[in-house]
């Protein structure tokens, strides 16, 4: 028992300590030499050539204003000439000197000892501190001597040069000097484009100025376009998604904070509505139905009416399904707590009376942009429209096949488990997330996506393979071993969707990759679509049986849900979310909130995930090794400790985003001015800025 | 492309492509198992309780951490006695018009499976104390506590179950603790969930990527193998506790035991084979090692680690004297 308890702990051993404490002497001592080193090349440097040759090196690097006060006493002074040699004076002793150092260094490099042994570690310790210490003092004795010497040297330098300088009186070479310092003080005039002309903006290229820069704590970013015409009847439909979506992602991550709490301290309270296993439905289903599905189809309101070039179908039809979703997260939310709920299948844990709101929004959203998209103005059915319409349409068939009782006794239930909860994130959240990403990626980089057929290559393959993988959740169940080995098959077939998604978005990049220093919305896009590589091919990975043996069952899977359902959906909603939101209020966020804002996400989940995945795979390999179980309990406790660490700076984040959000949202006092201002002037109490 | 610029062409051909695999990968497969299924010939259909007991399993989301699933491979082959087969399921049903069949699963072992619990864990205190709970028995938990599930009486009645909970996980209130009707329930779920044995001479799948066998010298048990301390860890810590003081009022101690380091080794046998009930200040041992199927060996060793742990300087067993007293046992009953 002892010894596997030890094995785990997180002690460094005193050989690791005494390893990296002899590898940070050496550096240091590497360190010290290298600047002695400089100090003698500076030196040498100095002496270096005939002085004949360092006048000259010194006359060629003098200034405007040295020139000047130079020329000035060449005017009044008649000068003697005597030059005098200097002589040379040798540096080798010190070199010799320094060379000496590394023998100094070798007294701590001893072998053969018992290096474990606390004593033999005291005593090594108690060595180093006076020898540490000589040699510190002997480095200041050393450049102090050196830098006097280096002294000497410039002042016998300076009479030299002053010497030389006293004795010119060339007229050629005075020219020169003069000819010198005009062309060390030319500059343009500022005139040379324009002349004297007045400029004038006459096509309104520039949308505003500004004279009160300051120096900026966090590098400017480039401002948000004008708002286009949108409806504002559609603009307040679009930001009431979002903004729902913003509560449920704080509800629903501050749910998910206190859980991670609870694996730190399982005793927090003892209430039944707040205990884990109740808890724990209610932060996946909030932030999946009410965060990341409310978001989506408000982005999805906004996408399908511009890029179809037409007015939404129906108003009505989007504030249906905005009321009839948050219903379901609420009453679902309200229900799970109270300890009602599907039986226990992850991701379908409302019922289905709650969940059929949800469903009805669906198909309300579906016929809205279907009916948009056929009085689309273009001919193309933009690709953006592939995936969102897809997605809802793939996405009411997943709800029938989780929901409808005829497939569902037995093993049966299981099955239409795995499909149902890989179809749900495949399908719904990540089909309609890269929908927006195509329409907002290229938006933001003002060029084209870079393949049109790359898109339509990854918009099959997806349907083909990722519609398979369903079973490999339950991989050596007693689900078909054939159903498995076609979950695994399609899992590895992901590749391909994932990889030409992923080069699509990167080559959109290219050659724009300056743009996204500039902006506040493209850090998002490209966490996401990195995420969206490296999180979809983890989960290749993790499918096949060997990695199933260390992985399945462990926090891998948690590790690996929020690495993707973070790291790819949110990243990339926020991205779009800021790029949308401004267009639509005239509102920009702060800038340094939401790079704020992106830190803390970014930084935050790298801690919540990366201890996870790293302790987990020492969980599963203490279960293959058939340690007892309770160890894996124990040998979690830290990452579990890192995870909260890591979800609290994520769940700031989300402050920061619902106070950007409110800022956005917020109509600004300047603008109210000039169009108070402007309606005062025209007695016009009718605005109409409604084109759509 | 005509067939990409018209909408009800492109979206229709996405929709059947889409419902034709889900077809191929659920719906078929899930009812052709659902008509060629059986619940298993010695398969115990759920009492009322335990039926009660699972809907609180439910509703609580033990499935969260709890898996019911052993999977073909070695490394699962502590939570069952063979892996699980599609009979294990067939008896499970749409629980009501409202919610669906839980076959419970579970995708995530954050606590142990709990398929076979019925047999590695049957004691009634037990799981009683560790509900009302987890860290007055597994110090290192991180399992909900359910007080809920109990009430709290000044005196309790003869028909009510008392549980022995110690002073410090009282809160200061007063009263005992006594467990309430859903804590029955739920215990007697557990109780039932004992993997059903496979019908006469049909053979059970084999579990896979079998760990080579490593040499003996450090299992550190017995002669043949068999790791004491694991398996006491493993069967009989959870009760006894890691320092094998047990738990006052609830399971004795180990440490300084008279039947642990005394002669009388056929009594010692007889408990861990087929359970205890001789002392009243304590609760019931069940017969784990039946329940459990050990071999004369692991009995041995567990005896072993047990008479040399915690100060205890009992004489050593060999597997062969243990052999004799658990045929001697079985012939007795």
């Amino acid at each position: 028992m002892e010894e596997v308890s030890n094995i785990y702990s997180l002690q460094l051993g005193w050989q690791e300590v005494i390893m990296v404490s002899f590898i940070a002497l050496l550096l240091t001592l590497l360190g010290v030499l290298l600047s002695l080193y400089h100090r003698v090349l500076n030196i040498r440097n100095t002496t270096y050539g005939g002085p004949d040759l360092r006048i000259k090196r010194h006359i060629e690097q003098l200034s405007s204003e040295q020139l000047d006060t130079l020329l000035q006493y060449k005017k009044y002074r008649i000068a003697k000439r005597k030059v005098s040699s200097v002589s040379k004076k040798a540096v080798m002793s010190i070199v010799a000197l320094s060379a000496c150092l590394p023998l100094f260094a070798q007294e701590t490099t001893a072998t053969g000892i018992d290096w474990g042994n606390a004593g033999i570690v005291i005593t090594i310790i108690l060595i180093l501190i006076p020898v540490l210490c000589g040699l510190v003092l002997m480095v200041v004795k050393i450049r102090r001597t050196l830098s006097r010497y280096q002294q000497r040297q410039n002042d016998a330098m300076a009479n030299e040069l002053a010497q030389y300088l006293g004795g010119l009186s060339d007229p050629e070479v005075l020219d020169n000097l003069e000819e010198r310092k005009a062309a060390l003080e030319y500059g343009l005039t500022h005139t040379e484009l324009a002349g004297n002309i007045q400029v004038h903006d006459r096509r309104g290229l520039i949308a505003s100025t500004r004279s009160d820069v300051n120096l900026p704590i966090a590098a400017l970013k480039k401002r948000a376009v004008r708002r286009p015409n949108i409806d504002s009847r559609l603009a307040k439909l679009v930001l009431w998604y979002i903004g729902t979506a913003a509560f449920w992602l704080l509800f629903g991550t501050s749910v998910g904070q206190y859980l991670g709490i609870k694996f730190v301290a399982p005793d927090v309270d003892q209430i039944s509505w707040l205990s884990f296993g109740r808890l724990r439905p209610v932060h996946t289903n909030a932030v999946f139905w009410g965060w990341a599905s409310l978001g989506m189809l408000g982005l999805g309101h906004y996408i399908v009416p511009r890029v179809s070039n037409v007015p939404l179908a129906s108003l009505r039809y989007g504030w249906y399904s905005l009321i009839l979703i948050n219903a379901t997260v609420l009453v679902g939310t309200i229900s799970l707590m109270a300890g009602i709920n599907n039986g226990g299948g992850e991701y379908r844990e409302y019922i289905w009376p709650i969940m059929l709101p949800f469903a009805v929004a669906l198909a309300l959203t579906l016929v809205n942009f279907l009916k948009t998209i056929a009085r689309r103005k273009t001919a193309e059915i933009y690709i953006s429209n592939w995936y969102m319409v897809s997605a809802i349409i793939f996405t009411i068939v997943i709800a029938l096949v989780a929901y409808l009782p005829f497939w569902q006794n037995g093993l049966g239930e299981i099955i239409a488990q795995g499909y149902y909860m890989h179809q749900g994130v495949g399908m719904w959240f990540m089909l309609f997330t890269l929908g927006v990403v195509y329409y907002f990626l290229p938006q933001q980089l003002n060029k084209p996506i870079y393949s049109y057929s790359l898109g339509i290559l990854a918009f099959w393959t997806q349907i083909l393979f990722y519609t398979l993988i369903g079973t490999h959740h339950f991989i050596f169940s007693a689900i078909p071993w054939w159903l498995q080995t076609v979950a695994i098959v399609g899992s590895a077939g992901m590749a391909i969707p994932v990889i030409a998604g992923t080069t699509n978005f990167l080559l959109t990049f290219r050659g724009a990759w300056y743009k996204v220093k500039d902006s506040y919305t493209l850090p998002f896009f490209l966490a996401g679509v990195i995420f969206y590589f490296t999180g979809s091919m983890q989960g290749t990975a993790e499918a096949f049986r060997y990695t199933n043996l260390v992985w399945h069952f462990t926090d891998f899977t948690v590790a690996h849900s929020h690495l993707t359902m973070y790291g790819i959906i949110s990243f990339l909603l926020w991205g779009s979310i800021y790029a949308v939101v401004p267009r639509l209020t005239g509102q920009e966020p702060p800038q340094l909130t939401v790079g704020a804002h992106f830190w803390f996400a970014l930084i935050g989940l790298l801690f919540y995930t990366v201890p996870l995945m790293y302790g987990s795979t020492l969980k599963g390999l203490l279960w293959m090794e058939g340690k007892p179980f309770i160890d894996s309990v124990v040998l979690m406790a830290p990452y579990w400790l890192w995870r909260a660490i890591g979800g609290s700076l994520m769940w700031l984040s989300h402050l920061l985003f619902a106070y950007n959000l409110y800022k956005m949202f917020r109509t600004g006092p300047r603008s109210n001015i000039v169009e108070a201002a402007l309606a005062k002037l025209t007695n016009d109490t009718a605005p109409t800025a409604e084109t759509r | 492309m005509e067939f990409f610029n018209n909408h009800t062409k492109l979206f229709t051909t996405a929709f059947l492509f889409f419902l034709v695999l889900t077809l191929f990968v659920v719906i078929i497969p899930a009812i052709s198992n659902q008509q060629n299924n059986a619940p298993l010939p010695n398969a115990v259909p759920l009492s009322e309780d335990a039926r009660k007991g699972k809907e609180l399993f439910i509703a609580n989301g033990c499935v969260a951490c709890h898996t019911q699933q052993v999977r073909n491979i070695d490394m699962d082959s502590r939570w069952g006695k063979r892996p699980g087969i599609a009979a294990d399921y067939a008896d499970m049903k749409r629980m009501d018009v409202w919610r669906n069949t839980a076959t419970l699963a579970g995708t995530e072992r954050t606590g142990p499976d709990l398929t076979d619990v019925g047999n590695r864990q049957p004691s009634l205190d037990w799981n009683l104390v560790h509900l009302y709970n987890p860290r007055i028995v597994v110090k290192e938990s991180v399992m909900p506590a359910y007080p809920w599930l109990f009430e709290r009486k000044a005196m309790p009645a003869d028909s009510d179950v008392v549980v022995n909970v110690p002073e410090a996980f009282l809160g200061g209130k007063p009263g005992k603790v006594v467990a309430g009707q859903e804590a029955l329930q739920l215990v007697a779920y557990l109780q039932s969930l004992k993997q059903a044995e496979l019908p006469g001479e049909s053979r059970a799948p084999e579990f896979l990527y079998k760990k080579v066998v490593k040499s003996t010298e450090e299992s550190g048990g017995s002669e043949s193998g068999a790791n004491g301390a694991l398996l006491y860890t493993n069967n009989c810590q959870a009760c006894h506790q890691a320092d094998g003081q047990g738990l006052p009022g609830a399971f004795p101690p180990l440490a300084n035991s008279e039947v642990v380091n005394g002669d009388d080794l056929s009594l010692y046998i007889d408990i861990i084979m087929n359970g205890y009930d001789a002392r009243p200040e304590y609760g019931a041992m069940p017969g784990v090692g039946t329940m459990m199927g050990f071999t004369a060996d692991e009995v041995a060793a567990i005896i072993n680690h047990e008479r040399t742990s915690w100060g205890n300087q009992g004489k050593e067993v060999t597997a062969e004297e243990v052999q004799e007293i658990i045929n001697m046992l079985e012939a007795e009953k």
